[in-house]
């Protein structure tokens, strides 16, 4: 089996289960997008995704080969986590900190090479924060913070990207800018899988989106099969408009469902 | 090895630019080189001080000459343990700290402070207490790195690994209250006055009177230690990360921490057993000297081991300049400096961090 592969996960955190029996697929060359409501479970499928937590059932296989047998080192290289509101403990130089996505690359006792130097370069560029480089991650908004993180999570030069909420604090240039660069990096066979809560954006750069909602996958797909209102409707509680531009169809939540008895 | 061309399809390359990343290389290397010669000088201020001044040269050349005299006595049996042990127990002290600050992410990490120190004291009270020490020399060096391995395994299942400041610090104040309450306990159940008063001022912490042969008994576990320590720089710069992006740069942590807390007891708890506790060394150096090497936990290790030895010396050096008949322990002497600093500190992390 090809690509990224979840067959019925489950995992329970602190006696509550995060995922009940999920499946999940995402093929090379494409962008998939995690959709859902807060605490449906997005972020821990990510994790087990990226073999950062053992599922409690089920299998992660990447390439058909599965995650628990890979090497850490070779998941490393491989796969690329980016999570969402990552902390930095230390104020690094920026050029420094995305340096650290080429850990994998350099092995333990090897310095930066020309090609660590290069590769961070070209990922800073990518992200469009050469100009920071030598600023201090502490003295940095929060986007250009995240697009520091996401040049670290590319520097690394990996196979599958997973990035948890990569945009929620960029500005509408940048959040382009982003997608733009997943959909360049997918398009090299590589993988990317992101959770994003902009559905306007999730159904114009995914190739495909997966709904889920307390722990289960609702529906997933092509992002016009996923984002219909019931879908939509029943995961969120809320109501969607479909727009129809000369530039494309886009979904927006227009209003919350529990609201009907309210009055205002 | 990664070859430029396998790395896959890869973002278009820019040029690096070669004058930012030469520059940052001597960055890298400049303020180990300033510290190495600062302790070097420290080490030989530290043989040439003392009551009787003695010409270096002449001395030197006797010592090595394998006929000592008077002045290579002194030099060889009193001044040179003196100073070896300022580096070995200083290096200690500045390695756990910056390996314990990294690792807890933490600024308010340190050995003396979250009671790993103490800990190590208790360890060795203890052996010297039940008379382990008469059986062997290894005794008190092992048990004071056993008192310091369960105070940090006990610190980690108090405050957890994230652990806020004000948890670490609480944790490190029950810490201490319990080795200090079972070392007077311990003081309590001497069997002579005596006893007590030796155990005391070894307790409040000295380089003065020691031999060759407690540089010999200290050596082996603190350089075990130093070994650990100095190797977990990658995964600490990780860790700057976070838990899972370290992870997912393809640590254990699990191994990663056993390392750290292992390291840690081995050269705290050695520096311990020859020393006694001697705090604030491992919180004040990781802090002056973490802008010089760009806040990056990996290369504030060896620099920091560095430092470490080059402020023992200097305070321990200090120590012996006042002309009087009792010289100012030190371990009083580093709290005096470190105490304030410590509140300085913590000051300064209310405001940026709660």
């Amino acid at each position: 089996m090809n690509g990224l592969v979840a067959r019925d996960v489950a995992v329970s955190l602190g006696g509550r289960e995060a995922l009940r029996g999920v499946a999940f697929t995402a093929g090379h060359g494409r962008v998939v997008g995690l959709i859902g409501p807060n605490g449906a479970g997005k972020t821990t499928l990510l994790r087990v995704l990226g073999g950062l937590m053992a599922p409690d059932r089920g299998v992660v296989t990447l390439g058909g080969i599965e995650m628990a047998a890979m090497p850490r080192a070779t998941r490393a290289k491989r796969i690329s986590y980016l999570p969402a509101d990552a902390p930095v403990h230390w104020p690094l130089r920026v050029d420094r900190l995305v340096m650290l996505g080429r850990i994998p690359c350099a092995g333990l006792w090897r310095g930066s090479s020309d090609a660590d130097a290069r590769m961070t370069e070209a990922a800073m560029s990518r992200t469009d924060v050469l100009h920071l480089a030598d600023r201090t991650v502490s003295s940095l908004s929060s986007g250009e913070r995240t697009r520091v993180l996401i040049a670290r999570a590319l520097a690394g030069d990996p196979e599958v990207l997973l990035a948890d909420e990569p945009v929620a604090s960029l500005d509408p240039y940048h959040q382009l800018r982003v997608m733009e660069l997943f959909r360049d990096f997918a398009a090299g066979d590589r993988i990317v899988v992101s959770v994003l809560h902009d559905l306007t954006l999730a159904a114009r750069f995914c190739d495909d989106l997966v709904l889920v909602a307390e722990g289960r996958v609702v529906r997933d797909g092509h992002p016009e099969e996923v984002l219909t209102s019931g879908a939509v409707g029943g995961a969120y509680g809320v109501e969607t408009v479909t727009v129809s531009t000369a530039a494309g169809t886009f979904v927006a939540p227009w209003r919350r469902l529990d609201t009907g008895n309210e009055t205002p | 090895m990664t070859a430029p061309g396998t790395d896959r399809g890869g973002p278009r390359a820019g040029r690096p630019s070669e004058g930012t990343r030469r520059s940052a290389g001597t960055a890298t290397v400049l303020p180990l080189v300033v510290l190495t010669i600062l302790v070097l000088a420290l080490f030989a201020a530290s043989l040439a001080t003392g009551h009787i001044s003695l010409p270096p040269i002449p001395t030197l050349a006797a010592a090595l000459g394998g006929d000592p005299g008077l002045p290579g006595l002194i030099l060889v049996e009193i001044r040179l343990p003196r100073a070896v042990l300022g580096i070995v127990v200083g290096g200690s002290l500045g390695l756990a700290g910056a390996a314990l600050q990294g690792l807890l992410r933490n600024p308010l990490a340190d050995p003396g402070v979250i009671g790993v120190s103490s800990s190590a004291g208790l360890g060795a009270v203890l052996a010297i207490h039940f008379g382990l020490a008469t059986g062997s020399d290894l005794a008190v060096p092992v048990a004071a790195t056993a008192g310091a391995a369960a105070a940090v395994a006990l610190l980690l299942v108090l405050a957890g690994r994230d652990a806020g400041p004000l948890t670490l610090v609480l944790a490190g104040v029950a810490v201490n209250a319990f080795a200090g309450a079972l070392i007077s306990l311990a003081l309590n159940l001497a069997p002579s006055p005596y006893a007590v008063v030796e155990a005391v001022f070894w307790l409040l912490g000295s380089l003065a009177d020691r031999s060759l042969s407690h540089v010999a008994v200290a050596l082996p576990l603190t350089l075990i230690g130093w070994l650990l320590l100095a190797t977990a720089a990658r995964p600490l710069d990780a860790l700057t990360l976070g838990d899972d992006v370290a992870r997912s740069l393809g640590f254990d942590l699990s191994r990663v921490k056993a390392q750290i807390v292992l390291g840690a007891a081995c050269c705290v708890g050695a520096g311990v057993a020859v020393s006694g506790a001697i705090g604030f060394v491992g919180l004040v150096v990781p802090h002056l000297l973490r802008p010089f090497v760009g806040h990056e936990p990996g290369r504030l290790l060896i620099a920091s081991g560095l430092g470490g030895a080059a402020l023992l010396l200097a305070a321990d050096l200090t120590a012996r300049l006042p002309p009087m008949t009792h010289e100012p322990r030190l371990g009083v002497v580093t709290a005096l400096i470190g105490a304030p600093f410590f509140l300085h500190l913590i000051v300064r992390t209310r405001r940026t961090l709660a």
